[in-house]
């Protein structure tokens, strides 16, 4: 299992050359390859959605998809959400609403959100709550994750 | 105007009690956070763990050319040794790997080093492993039944520990009460879940023969403390530094082996070596909790007055005990604190702690306050049914009503408001109304309930409250250096080590509110005991309390100090100084200098003050409190569908009181990550094993932490009664969501099922279990 092959991953419009191994998931990719460590990892069975990123418009558990199915694909991850020091939406409403304690959960459900209101802007309260209960947080008790959630889809259909 | 609003605007003070955005929050929401995890190394470590729950280690044996340590590579490392010196604690070995023998599924038994996770991975699944036959125990029942096997030589009969209490008069009491009423309760083990599971980097720096562990733990001192003390090297030679950390809840402040393991390594090979635990191996192999049956049985006079509490309470602790807190930690808060909020004299407990072939049990948020909340609010109600009266008013004649009170167990409460909180609780959830929809759903065949749950959370607790246990290792107390630099910065280096409590937000609202500047010019350093102060860390609802507390005492320092300066500079009396908008001012007139320029002097014209004033500005606050009790009431209102005995909470709400809060949204976030980890505990979490000890909860797929649709909207209602027994007159609250709302939730679940004649006292009360009860009761 230890051959390599060169791939390419694009993340947050920036390209990454790197080798990795057939097995190597983009998790992985993501953190060590290219040094992005923003995305986090927490069961890597893809349940609990720490991983999420956005691969072509969809949120996906990164942990679940191997580096190279990424290849040649737009990935975007939490790193690339803020354009400059303007914060996006999501993020200031996470900060704004209190939706986020330890921070690890985070970059997750940051990307589940802009990757599922940007698809479905006019979402309704229940399918989002649905959404939202595709990651786990342990901190907040989602109260304010979906407070912040609902604040930004606002602030994001303007 | 609510009750929190109107104390902040009588307080005086401007930062504190407001609901700032916390300054922790930028780094975390653009991914620049730095966990442990994020670090390169040049070595990776996978732990070879046992596939058995117990048995003699047979052989080991790495494939060709592997790196690998066992435990005789380890001779000369001391084994993890809690001690208690009270209670018959039998001090338990653990060695750091296993040796000889494995006394649960998961236990270290080998480290594999490799150049990348994947390579030690693989290396690791090629290793043969052959461990004998052994009967495991995995109950805690069986293990103190005679004839079990025997788990460690030190502790016959599995018996870690055991504690008694009996007040003088128990038994004329007893046999003199009207009614006794029984509860048998029992919670499911549980695992604390972070959501980061734990991770260790060991760097070695050639230059000075020191290393730099950097881990995911509550408290980073007392780990360089105890980690050197294990491995026999010079603390000097050994920095722990926790970044951020993903949550820990109690299973991150006990002393990993694998972290020992890691040190060593660096040592041994002069290099970095870096482990990042996976999901499975912090489901069987990380601490577990709870786990915890309670025979509780009340005595009531005639007017459904309790007089009387007698309790038996087996904690299975696992197959080692944890530092520092010892395995003790679950038994013996049960012993100290089951009398709760309520007013009697009487009291009667044993505790045990039961070693079984299962992961070790240590502190997980609210450490048995929630099981034993849950047996005593579960007696409560089932009082009030056997007195025919309403749960909350069983409660009204029950609960403490006057301050200082000395429970029966001999705690002191300082003043709360137990009353308050239930009678807004019960106004919140307009009870009449409640009972009247109650009445008609169940004519179409709908069962909804109210459960009411009302404690005490013991919040702040110094050192003499560990004294009490008789812990070797006494923690306790916390130490704040609070420094303006020369350039008029403000910093507060702490010995606590928040990790997601907001604590550099709340601090930095106490330090503002002393100095008169902004909060977010503040930056309050922690978590590396190269620059932090030592301290204990953060756990048991004490930072806000003690940190906080140390922070106000240095702060107040500085404060003084800089009143001085600017006398001297302004040339004004110390009395008529005002430090406000980040400068000193003369009350009343327009001459002032600002914090900078004074800093500037308190650091480079010394010569100014006259041998008066002490060089620099920096000041250093400790404090060491007794505790104070915050308290609430929850109230959970639910459906249970008899069909499939599914149980949906339709409303969950709280009146809580932590005294004065210093920072609302922040306070009102830990309330609800604690009732969500409550609500976990009642239906949803449970680590199983089968018979033979193997863990079948171990994907999160299996042990199943609440999601956004478990969870529902979370009513808070406040009362601020400001403690006499902290300085800034806050109350901790870190666990009190955790505490009652396992309580409350069954206690609605009972309520809702009334009508079938059933008792649930076992928690979680999964489907199945309400179905079984359900079956047994000929209902459905």
């Amino acid at each position: 299992m230890t051959e390599k092959s060169s791939i390419t991953l694009t993340i947050n419009g920036r390209d990454h050359a790197i080798k990795v191994e057939a097995r190597r998931t983009l998790a992985d990719a993501i953190r060590e390859d290219c040094g992005q460590t923003g995305t986090h990892i927490g069961c890597e069975h893809g349940v609990c959605g720490a991983c999420t990123v956005i691969v072509d418009g969809e949120p996906v558990r990164s942990c679940l998809m191997f580096a190279a199915q990424a290849a040649g694909k737009q990935i975007r991850t939490v790193e690339g959400l803020a354009k400059g020091d303007t914060l996006h939406p999501m993020q200031q409403a996470f900060m704004d609403h209190h939706g986020l304690q330890c921070g690890f959960c985070t970059p997750g459900f940051l990307m589940l959100a802009v990757g599922v209101l940007e698809r479905e802007p006019d979402i309704s309260d229940d399918d989002l709550i649905d959404v939202l209960s595709s990651n786990l947080c342990r901190c907040t008790g989602y109260q304010n994750i979906i407070k912040a959630v609902r604040a930004a889809a606002k602030e994001m259909r303007k | 105007m609510s009750a929190r609003e109107q104390h902040t605007k009588g307080s005086g003070l401007k930062w504190v009690g407001r609901a700032i955005r916390r300054l922790e929050d930028p780094a975390l929401v653009t991914g620049q956070g730095r966990f442990t995890a994020d670090l390169p190394a040049a070595h990776w470590v996978r732990f070879l763990r046992s596939p058995s729950a117990a048995g003699k280690i047979e052989s080991v044996k790495a494939p060709q050319g592997a790196t690998m340590i066992t435990a005789t590579d380890l001779k000369g490392v001391k084994p993890i040794l809690p001690m208690l010196h009270k209670f018959s604690y039998r001090p338990v070995p653990q060695q750091i790997l296993a040796d000889g023998e494995v006394r649960f599924v998961g236990e270290a038994v080998a480290a594999v080093v490799a150049a990348s996770e994947e390579e030690a991975e693989d290396i690791a699944d090629a290793v043969e492993l052959v461990i004998g036959d052994a009967t495991p125990v995995v109950d805690a029942r069986a293990a103190v039944a005679s004839g079990a096997p025997q788990i460690h030589a030190e502790a016959p009969g599995n018996v870690i520990l055991e504690g008694r209490i009996k007040t003088d008069g128990f038994d004329g009491v007893w046999a003199g009460a009207h009614k006794i009423v029984k509860v048998d309760a029992r919670s499911r083990r549980q695992n604390a879940t972070p959501m980061e599971a734990r991770a260790a980097h060991a760097a070695y720096d050639a230059a000075t023969g020191r290393v730099t562990l950097t881990c995911t733990t509550q408290m980073p001192h007392l780990m360089r403390t105890a980690i050197a003390d294990v491995l026999g090297m010079p603390e000097s030679d050994l920095r722990v530094i926790a970044p951020d950390v993903g949550g820990g809840f109690g299973q991150k402040m006990s002393l990993c082996a694998e972290y020992v393991v890691l040190v060593w390594l660096a040592r041994k090979l002069k290099s970095s070596v870096a482990w990042t635990e996976d999901r499975r191996e912090n489901l069987i192999a990380s601490f577990h909790s709870r786990d915890q049956t309670i025979a509780l049985e009340g005595a009531f006079d005639k007017d459904a007055r309790l007089l009387a509490l007698k309790a038996d309470v087996l904690s299975n602790i696992g197959a080692y005990s944890c530092f520092p807190t010892t395995s003790g930690v679950e038994p013996l808060m049960a012993m100290a604190e089951m009398p709760g909020p309520y007013d009697f004299r009487q009291y009667e407990c044993r505790a045990r702690g039961a070693i079984t072939n299962t992961c070790t049990m240590a502190a997980y948020r609210g450490v048995s306050r929630p099981v034993i909340t849950f047996a005593l609010e579960r007696l409560m109600d089932k009082a009030a049914r056997a007195f025919g009266l309403e749960p909350v008013d069983i409660r009204r004649k029950n609960l403490i009503g006057t301050f200082p009170y000395v429970s029966a167990a001999g705690l002191k409460f300082d003043e709360a408001s137990y009353k308050q909180t239930l009678e807004m609780a019960v106004e919140h959830a307009a009870l009449p109304a409640f009972r009247k929809r109650q009445a008609e759903a169940r004519k179409q065949g709908r069962y909804l309930g109210i459960g009411f749950a009302t404690f005490s959370e013991r919040t702040g607790y110094g050192s003499p409250a560990f004294t009490a246990r008789g812990m070797a290792i006494t923690p306790g107390w916390e130490t704040v250096h609070v420094s303006v630099d020369p350039s008029g910065f403000i910093e507060a280096r702490i010995g606590s080590s928040p990790h997601g409590q907001g604590l550099r937000t709340t601090l930095a609202q106490i330090i503002a509110d002393e100095l008169g500047v902004e909060p977010h010019k503040i930056k309050v350093i922690h978590g590396d005991t190269d620059t932090a102060p030592y301290g204990w860390g953060t756990f048991a609802s004490r930072s806000l309390v003690i940190s906080g507390g140390a922070t106000l005492i240095a702060a107040r320092k500085v404060r003084a100090k800089l009143i001085k300066i600017a006398s001297t500079m302004l040339e004004a009396a110390a009395d008529d100084i005002v430090l406000e908008d980040g400068q000193a001012k003369v009350a009343g007139t327009d001459r002032t200098v600002s914090i900078a320029k004074m800093a500037r002097e308190a650091y480079t014209q010394t010569h100014r003050f006259k041998g008066e004033i002490e060089p620099g500005l920096s000041e250093s606050g400790t404090y060491d409190p007794p505790g104070t009790f915050s308290n609430a009431c929850h109230v959970a209102i639910v459906e249970v569908d008899v069909e499939t005995g599914r149980t949906r909470i339709e409303k969950f709400l709280v009146a809580e009181d932590a005294g004065r809060i210093i920072n609302p949204m922040i306070a009102d976030g830990q309330v609800h990550g604690g009732i969500a980890q409550g609500i976990g505990n009642a239906l949803l979490e449970e680590i199983v094993y089968d018979d033979s000890g193997n863990p079948l909860t171990a994907t999160l797929a299996e042990y199943m932490p609440p999601t956004a649709r478990e969870v529902p909207e979370i009513e808070l209602h406040h009362i601020e009664t400001p403690s006499t027994e902290s300085i800034t007159k806050a109350k901790g609250l870190g666990e009190g969501g955790c505490i009652g709302a396992p309580a409350a939730i069954v206690n609605a679940i009972n309520d809702a099922l009334s009508p079938f004649d059933i008792v649930i006292d076992e928690m979680p009360a999964t489907p199945q279990r309400v179905r079984a009860a359900l079956r047994k009761a000929g209902a459905a």
